[in-house]
């Protein structure tokens, strides 16, 4: 048994013993243990399949045969490609349209169910159905709405006497545009207005009183106490919105396929179109990887526009 | 003799002998004097997994389950079936053929065995026997799954064919009995419908299946997408006659078909806006067997017709062609190809096609006998839709090339474009062409 154990022994000897006990008392090897899982599946599910994509894109891989590296020329292509260019003019115009329509709309629903209102609980409720239903589903009751030959909105118009011959909702470049944007802010509002709800709800009532103790009118309120509050939720809320109606499918693949003439053809319906059906896998990821630029530009203009802090605190900039 | 035993040899004809060296070299031919005969020797323990297309006609699966069951009892060997959508099943096969895992049969359509031909069993003996017993394969099929002339990469299944679908009292009011034969009267006889005010349509939206009239509206004219070297000639004069034909054609249409994919013209069929649209013998059915009086009245109306010959002198159709490939990478050939052998054999084949009330056309002409073509006069047009109809890629070679070109509806769009007259035919026409090159640049 030793006499007497010196300091420098004892830090020698601490690290000793089995691996594990080393590790419970590490919390750096610790956090990176938890760490794993999260990390492990942004990788295999995130980071791997995006570095994927961005590598298809410059191949000329086709679905069950491989490709071979082909540089820019799916790009070079894409960019001289009039589907191509239509469809990005489609999903901007689309994109723009439709997140200021639903921005508006949910906001002023915002406002609106933030009030005392009777059955509040209710409405609230009842507002989120169209995004609760399946986007397929809504997409197919869309359809028959618009539908050439049966549109239930031109037989009322009919039968008021406004019409006289059925509104060819689809069959019309611009018709067809607006309508699917007009689809897609129904099912796309619930969202940004119960998210808007909710910023509104964090909002003391005490700046509303001190702000009627100073004299503002609505307008001013609104203006300078709940605008800048809710600037955070906005950021946040239409970052996902323009994503969201960016990347959108399901609704233009239902009730358009992207027709007529192309003409409501967005990024992500043509790319799989390219990519699945047609078969041609590298062309399709391409045109995938093409929105990401947009995409970041949105994101950006997000949380380094609409974030700026003056903005919060009421000023201009 | 055990089962086993009994599937020990085949027997063929001195017509299939040339081809039993080829495929897995396991078959053994020997001439026959009266009967076509083909007998694999299924693997031991063998077990098959086939991924089809769904069902079109509840008549079909079920028809097909009963086969199937039939052949499992017979062979003792387990067999699974498993159902996608159509239009799912391409990017399936595509896979399973390029990883080597997968199903050992696949049901699929118009030129996929010709986007992964070496992935794909060799089932050129089987082919060949068939071809011999049952009145030989239509042209369309050996161009579809015998690219080379040689050599079978698949077997064909048939043509969900659609035709000519017409109300024969709209068009005697319109001063027609019958249903024109060429291209000319066709145009006269829907100018005469719109001017009674029972127009005719078309889809011109991305309809998969009902917008391939596109193709006979370009082909009866003498047009093509490629030519035999896969050269892209659509851009012609042929094109540009079919284009201004059409443009008359569409005056004749109900508004809205620009819109319309499928299922619109079912719709508005049944609804009695049209008089004449292209379909399946969906229409047909559906109304046949409808409770309503008002629909099963419309049925007794409805008649069917095969497609108006263009300038071109010949049939110019397109339809949904069906394969049926056996996947190399199978660990029982000789279990798939006799599954096969056994499904196309009249026995299984003549109820399958007749449970399929016309859905589906045969790809071997002695199917043009089963009785569903005659015990209702109205399927008869929908028996020669394989034998009708020109591949998709016509007149080039088939595969990744084809396949991409009528995916993007490269020929429906230029159709409608021009027949709309949203675009000139001529810039139509060009449009089209500069898209085609992309897909035939190789």
């Amino acid at each position: 048994m030793p006499s007497a154990i010196t300091r420098s022994d004892a830090a020698v000897s601490e690290p000793k013993g089995s691996l594990l006990e080393r590790l419970q008392n590490s919390r750096n090897a610790l956090g990176l243990l938890f760490m794993v899982p999260a990390a492990v599946l942004l990788l295999v599910f995130l980071t791997y399949p995006l570095g994927l994509g961005v590598w298809l894109g410059f191949t000329d891989t086709k679905i069950g045969r491989g490709g071979h590296w082909i540089g820019l020329e799916n790009y070079e292509f894409l960019w001289g490609d009039d589907v191509t260019r239509l469809a990005l003019f489609n999903t901007l115009f689309y994109t723009v349209v439709a997140s200021i329509l639903k921005f508006v709309l949910g906001l002023w629903l915002a406002l609106l169910l933030n009030r005392n209102l009777r059955m509040q609980t209710f409405f609230r409720a009842v507002i989120l159905l169209p995004y609760i239903v399946p986007t397929a589903l809504s997409a197919i009751a869309f359809w028959w709405i618009y539908d050439a030959q049966f549109s239930i909105i031109s037989w009322t118009l009919m039968k008021l006497g406004w019409i006289d011959q059925y509104i060819d909702f689809l069959g019309v470049p611009w018709h067809a545009r607006l309508s699917v944007i007009a689809a897609n802010v129904w099912r796309g509002v619930p969202f940004v207005a119960i998210t808007l709800l909710a910023g509104l709800q964090t909002i003391s009532p005490s700046f509303y009183e001190a702000s009627a103790i100073d004299g503002a009118t609505r307008w001013q309120q609104f203006r300078y106490v709940t605008l800048p509050l809710l600037t955070p939720i906005i950021a946040v809320v239409m970052t996902f919105s323009v994503l969201f109606t960016f990347t959108d499918f399901q609704l233009i693949y239902v009730i358009t396929r992207g027709g007529p003439l192309n003409a409501t053809h967005l990024m992500a319906t043509l790319s799989f179109q390219r990519a699945i059906p047609g078969g041609a896998l590298g062309e399709g990821a391409a045109i995938s990887i093409a929105m990401v630029p947009f995409l970041l530009a949105a994101i950006m203009f997000s949380y380094f526009g609409l974030q700026r802090r003056a903005w919060q605190q009421g000023g201009r900039d | 003799m055990t089962e086993f035993n009994r599937r020990k040899f085949l027997e063929g004809s001195a017509g299939v002998a040339a081809a039993a060296t080829l495929g897995t070299g396991a078959t053994v031919f020997a001439p026959a004097v009266h009967a076509q005969t083909l007998t694999y020797k299924p693997e031991k323990g063998a077990k098959l997994r086939v991924l089809r297309w769904s069902r079109f006609v509840q008549g079909d699966i079920d028809q097909y389950m009963k086969n199937v069951q039939a052949f499992t009892a017979k062979t003792g060997i387990e067999v699974r079936v498993d159902n996608e959508n159509w239009e799912d099943v391409r990017p399936k096969a595509a896979v399973a053929a390029n990883t080597g895992a997968g199903p050992d049969i696949i049901l699929s359509t118009n030129d996929d065995a010709n986007l992964y031909p070496d992935k794909l069993l060799d089932v050129t003996d089987l082919a060949t026997y068939l071809d011999k017993k049952y009145g030989g394969w239509y042209d369309s099929v050996k161009q579809y799954v015998r690219p080379d002339g040689k050599k079978w990469i698949a077997l064909g299944l048939g043509t969900a064919g659609a035709m000519m679908v017409y109300r024969q009292s709209m068009l005697k009011a319109a001063g027609f009995d019958s249903f024109p034969k060429d291209t000319d009267g066709f145009l006269k006889m829907c100018q005469a419908l719109h001017a009674k005010n029972t127009p005719v349509g078309f889809a011109l939206g991305h309809a998969t299946g009902d917008g391939l009239w596109a193709h006979w509206l370009m082909w009866a004219f003498g047009g093509k997408l490629v030519d035999q070297n896969n050269k892209v000639t659509i851009a012609s004069p042929e094109t540009l006659k079919a284009l201004e034909y059409g443009k008359q054609l569409y005056a004749t249409f109900i508004p809205g078909t620009l819109s319309w994919l499928d299922p619109s013209n079912n719709k508005a069929f049944l609804d009695g806006q049209i008089s004449v649209t292209n379909n399946g013998i969906s229409i047909y059915v559906a109304a046949k067997n409808s409770p309503d009086a008002k629909l099963k009245e419309i049925a007794q109306d409805i008649q069917h017709s095969v497609y108006p010959v263009g300038p071109v002198g010949k049939p110019t159709e397109s339809h949904l062609f069906l394969n049926q490939m056996v996947m190399k990478y199978t660990k029982y050939p000789q279990a798939a190809k006799d599954f096969l052998r056994f499904m196309m054999e009249k026995e299984q084949f003549d109820p399958w096609l007749t449970a399929c009330q016309g859905y589906i056309s045969q790809p071997l002409a002695a199917y043009e006998k089963t009785a569903v073509w005659t015990s209702d006069p109205k399927n008869t047009p929908y028996r020669d839709a394989t034998k009708n109809m020109r591949p998709t890629g016509y007149a080039g070679k088939l595969g990744y090339a084809s396949a991409g070109a009528g995916a993007d509806f490269i020929v429906l769009d230029m159709v409608a474009e021009a027949i709309s007259g949203s675009k000139p035919p001529q810039e139509a026409m060009e449009r089209a062409a500069k898209r085609a090159e992309r897909y035939y640049k190789v």
